[in-house]
């Protein structure tokens, strides 16, 4: 008999190809979190531009003082499923504030955003159905067409005529769910909401977008990518997670439908595991209502992210998309990628190294995302670590200003 | 019955990176050397060339051009009833 894991040969290879002398992103151990853009790594003080934590919630003193009272009250975990002994009046609680937030008539909070969109989109879409969803999609969307036993239709990355044109194929036998994000992770770029509506409705189909990079991120009250574009109304379905703007673990799905509820009976990953703890469901709750009604933050974000954006361009950086609290540095060449990215960490910058299959069309990524809580010194050290590094290895083209 | 193999050998001469000489039994994963995200725009490729839609469930099980040339003669057949 064969070895289990003879199947996992190509990817050892593909690992052991790559150049790493001093870490690996595996390796990586934040030693002691100093702030929500600091930590201490290899014993070094270092700059975090890779978290994805786009509000720096993750100290706010609010949030911090609900999650104790929370942990106090109600002890360190829940024990059971939200449809046995884990429903607590914080899980209430907080699914009251995302649906007023939201403006919906009902939300249902999973444990994880990846459990999220398993829960939401495995479970919506059955055999007779259809899934349409965008090629970039994360891979929680994927193994959620998976999961579901519905057919599966991969469209253009954010080409609403190329949807347009699958739908069409598709003609009117079947119920279709599109899937899409609201900020796409790797790159940083934003889908075209409102066209991708008008799509939608045109053939009236069901549209859900994912926000799990946009929370907090985009629109008035921080809703994500469907609201900025004034188009929140028309979206049947969004989810999202805790774990980013909102600065713990946990994820959502809002919704108008009337039959919304009888998810909580038929989605296996939402009834077949443990809920969020009361001191997380606690953290979440004040950190939502910080996100919908301080726009500060968001503020704050966004001069941080045209900052990185500028500086790295003006030094010469091809990157990803235009400006959002994802930044992606383009590197041509996979090695360089590498030792870039090991370099950046000895320099005391952490990002996110992402490459194929992670990555979209082939690309290799040095990803940064940005933090309301970076000082604008920070990112001025980001910039010039980058622009130095790149240059001491020959890459930059352009010459220095 | 249409036959789709000859002009499914064309749409991948482009990709051949290595320049692999197509037949009916040349793998993708291994012949080829594809990832799984070459196979998926490929599989958007045939689609708009036929004018179908060749849904991801079926991919488990194309691993050849020969089964990927059957599977696009079935679905051209359903299409024009």
């Amino acid at each position: 008999m064969a070895d289990l894991f003879d199947k996992f040969d190509g990817m050892i290879r593909a690992r052991e190809a790559l150049n790493f002398e001093h870490a690996s992103p595996i390796d990586v151990v934040m030693e002691q979190i100093i702030s929500p853009t600091e930590a201490v790594i290899k014993g070094k003080r270092t700059i975090l531009a890779g978290t994805n934590n786009y509000l720096g919630l993750t100290f706010d003193p609010r949030c911090i003082q609900a999650a104790h009272e929370a942990l106090d009250k109600a002890g360190t975990g829940t024990t059971g499923s939200r449809v046995l002994n884990g429903t607590y009046s914080g899980h209430k609680a907080l699914e009251a504030a995302i649906a007023k937030l939201y403006g919906t008539e009902h939300c249902m909070v999973f444990s994880t955003g990846f459990l999220a969109n398993m829960a939401s989109i495995g479970t919506l879409a059955g055999k007779d159905d259809v899934i349409v969803i965008d090629a970039d999609s994360h891979a929680s969307i994927y193994d959620a067409c998976k999961m579901s036993d519905a057919t599966i239709v991969r469209f253009k990355h954010n080409d609403p005529d190329d949807l347009d044109k699958r739908l069409r194929r598709l003609g009117t036998g079947s119920n279709v769910l599109i899937v899409v994000e609201g900020l796409y992770s790797m790159l940083g770029d934003k889908a075209p909401m409102k066209e991708l509506v008008e799509v939608k409705n045109r053939h009236g189909a069901a549209l859900m977008v994912d926000e799990a990079h946009s929370i907090g991120v985009f629109g008035e009250t921080g809703c994500g990518v469907a609201q900025e574009a004034g188009v929140m109304h028309d979206v049947e379905f969004m989810v999202g997670t805790f774990s980013k703007s909102v600065g713990t673990i946990g994820g959502y799905c809002v919704s108008n439908h009337p039959k919304f509820e009888i998810l909580r009976l038929a989605a296996r990953p939402y009834m077949f595991t443990a809920s969020l703890p009361p001191s997380v469901v606690a953290s979440a709750l004040k950190a939502v209502e910080i996100l919908g009604s301080e726009p500060q933050h968001r503020e704050k974000l966004w001069r941080n992210a045209r900052q990185l954006h500028e500086g790295l361009t003006r030094a010469g950086f091809n990157l990803g998309a235009a400006p959002s609290p994802v930044v992606a540095v383009k590197i041509d060449d996979r090695d360089m990628t590498v030792r870039l990215w090991e370099q950046l960490l000895n320099n005391g910058v952490y990002v996110n190294l992402a490459m194929p299959p992670a990555t979209p069309q082939g690309l290799n990524l040095l990803r940064c995302s940005l933090s309301a809580a970076h000082t604008e010194e920070q990112v001025s050290t980001i910039v010039d670590t980058f622009e130095r590094l790149a240059r001491s290895n020959s890459i930059l083209s352009k010459p220095a200003a | 019955m249409s036959n789709a193999l000859d002009e499914i050998v064309t749409l991948i001469a482009p990709l051949n990176r290595k320049g692999v000489a197509v037949t009916p039994s040349t793998t993708f994963a291994t012949d080829l050397e594809w990832d799984s995200l070459t196979v998926m725009d490929f599989v958007a490729e045939m689609e708009d060339h036929f004018d179908i839609i060749i849904p991801l469930n079926l991919l488990p099980d194309l691993e050849t051009v020969g089964q990927v040339a059957d599977a696009v003669n079935g679905l051209i057949e359903k299409k024009n009833g």
